[in-house]
């Protein structure tokens, strides 16, 4: 009898594949850990709602939270329409030639393209070239631009994966195809298309590089959309870069954390509940 | 324009792409009666329904020569206005394919897409159709709440009542029951009986007692012909051809 019998081999293959499951959730817990641990001390009501102090050595980061928020808004506002949109015509407009797979190259060229890139591109284009200076607007367009072929590709996997039967059922009962899209393709390809939203959003508000060289980093809250803000993932690298505060970068990394798993827990809870009540369960 | 019949096709051939589907079908649709469409699995009673609300216009490589005359006019002309067809040609899918809306919605779906606003109107004919599919009072408490929470055959119904609402004259269905339990049949060739003088009612069946018990005309298609059109009642017992007879008793499809 060999020593290595197949249920053995299959023994040892389950283990190697539970330790390599264990290992990812271990290095997330350790890296969220380490910065609850390090950020939790800093964090006060103050430190949320006050501007900061000393080039943000003391006092809070209401201005980082608020430019957060603001260019994020702005981005996905601007994104979303662009993105969803080419979604709908690649996939129901299109059909399939020589363009359609150049758009689809380009998008997916584009999403692979590093962020600093664009932040290059934004300064020479939105600040320079359009003449809008170093702003909200500049930051968000930017940040748009690199949001738009997550939300593209996601808007257009989650239609193309409407059941034709829907759509049949659609121009059986005489709709137009833009009828069909309207009211029955995009709300059965709503939760994709809001989980690539999600996406979109979540890589425009991690966003340092593309930021950097368009949003200016004004320590002053914006007002307007042509106002320069400093969103805190910028804050997060000024602080540590510039050796101005660690604790503070720690507190300003814990915040930026929360509002991400706020933003993604909430909209899953909306989402899910669409889908119970679409699916009437 | 003939009164008897209110379909009627002249050398209608039918193609994808290189296959040809349908070879001269000249043949004639009764009205306000129920013709089944039987034959083995490919032989085209598929493709002619859908050529027949065009259905298969959805199909790129799909193409098709001689001409269908709905009422003498045909539905292939330029003038066509296909918006209009469907609502006069309804259809029932094999699958039921309810919209993941509310059932209320599902019915009131080809009123609005049609234009109609007033809401007490489409309030009515939307009970109206689902009494008319007999689903009513099964759902009459659940109206607004999704339509996929329903069981198979109540789907069916569901999208029988949808088809009814935009009034139609001629209610196509493939194969509705294929997917359904003999319950559900029942329900479903019950509804076809109580429907059958109000509108010409075409199905497409692989059930041959089913064709026997809900139709009154039968034709029986074979590699894309038309081999016997019939009553049901003379086809069934007493066909003319050879090969109708051979698919009947079972010797081949």
């Amino acid at each position: 009898m060999s020593i290595i019998t197949p249920k053995k081999t299959n023994d040892i293959a389950k283990s190697i594949f539970w330790l390599i499951g264990i290992i990812t959730i271990v290095i997330l817990i350790i890296i969220i850990g380490y910065i609850v641990v390090k950020g939790l001390p800093v964090i006060s009501l103050e430190f949320l709602l006050s501007s900061p102090k000393e080039s943000g050595a003391a006092g809070g980061i209401f201005p980082m939270i608020i430019s957060t928020i603001y260019v994020t808004f702005f981005a996905v506002l601007i994104a979303t329409p662009l993105g969803v949109g080419s979604a709908i015509y690649l996939t129901e407009y299109a059909g399939d030639n020589i363009v359609v797979r150049i758009i689809k190259f380009a998008s997916e060229a584009l999403a692979s393209l590093p962020s600093i890139i664009f932040g290059l591109f934004g300064l020479a284009f939105f600040v320079v070239f359009l003449n809008l200076g170093w702003c909200v607007l500049s930051a968000s367009l930017t940040l748009a631009l690199m949001a738009m072929p997550t939300i593209m590709r996601t808007a257009e996997n989650s239609i193309n994966a409407v059941p034709q039967s829907y759509k049949e059922g659609s121009y059986g009962m005489g709709a137009s195809k833009w009828q069909t899209i309207i009211n029955v393709t995009l709300p059965a390809a709503l939760p994709g298309i809001v989980t690539g939203i999600i996406l979109g959003m979540a890589r425009a508000i991690e966003e340092t590089a593309a930021i950097m060289y368009t949003v200016g980093a004004s320590i002053a809250a914006p007002i307007t959309i042509f106002d320069p803000a400093r969103p805190l993932p910028l804050h997060l690298y000024i602080l540590a870069t510039e050796g101005i505060s660690i604790d503070n970068a720690f507190g300003t990394a814990l915040v930026l954390i929360v509002i991400i798993l706020i933003i993604t827990i909430s909209t899953n809870v909306i989402v899910e509940r669409y889908q119970k009540k679409m699916m009437g369960e | 324009m003939n009164i008897e019949n209110v379909i009627e096709t002249k050398n209608l051939n039918t193609y994808f792409g290189d296959h040809h589907i349908l070879k001269d079908l000249n043949t004639q649709i009764p009205r306000n009666a129920v013709t089944a469409l039987i034959g083995p699995s490919g032989c085209g009673k598929s493709t002619f329904l859908r050529t027949l609300n065009r259905m298969n216009d959805l199909i790129p490589i799909f193409r098709k020569e001689g001409d269908i005359l709905l009422d003498g006019k045909d539905i292939y002309s330029k003038k066509t206005d296909i918006v209009e067809l469907r609502k006069r040609v309804g259809m029932v899918f094999q699958k039921a394919n309810p919209f993941p809306k509310s059932i209320y919605d599902n019915v009131a779906y080809g009123l609005r897409i049609h234009g109609e606003t007033d809401e007490n109107k489409i309030d009515k004919i939307v009970e109206k159709s689902l009494k008319a599919a007999a689903l009513w009072d099964e759902i009459e408490d659940k109206i607004h709440e999704s339509a996929l929470g329903l069981s198979g055959g109540q789907q069916q119904r569901l999208c029988i009542a949808r088809t009814i609402a935009v009034s139609p004259e001629i209610i196509l269905m493939d194969e509705p029951c294929s997917a359904l339990d003999p319950i559900s049949t029942t329900k479903i060739e019950d509804l076809i009986h109580k429907l059958k003088d109000k509108y010409t009612i075409i199905i497409v069946t692989h059930n041959m007692q089913q064709a026997t018990r809900v139709s009154k005309y039968t034709s029986f298609f074979l590699n894309g012909e038309i081999i016997e059109n019939n009553k049901t009642s003379k086809l069934f017992v007493d066909p003319e051809n050879k090969k109708t007879e051979d698919y009947i008793t079972g010797r081949f499809g």
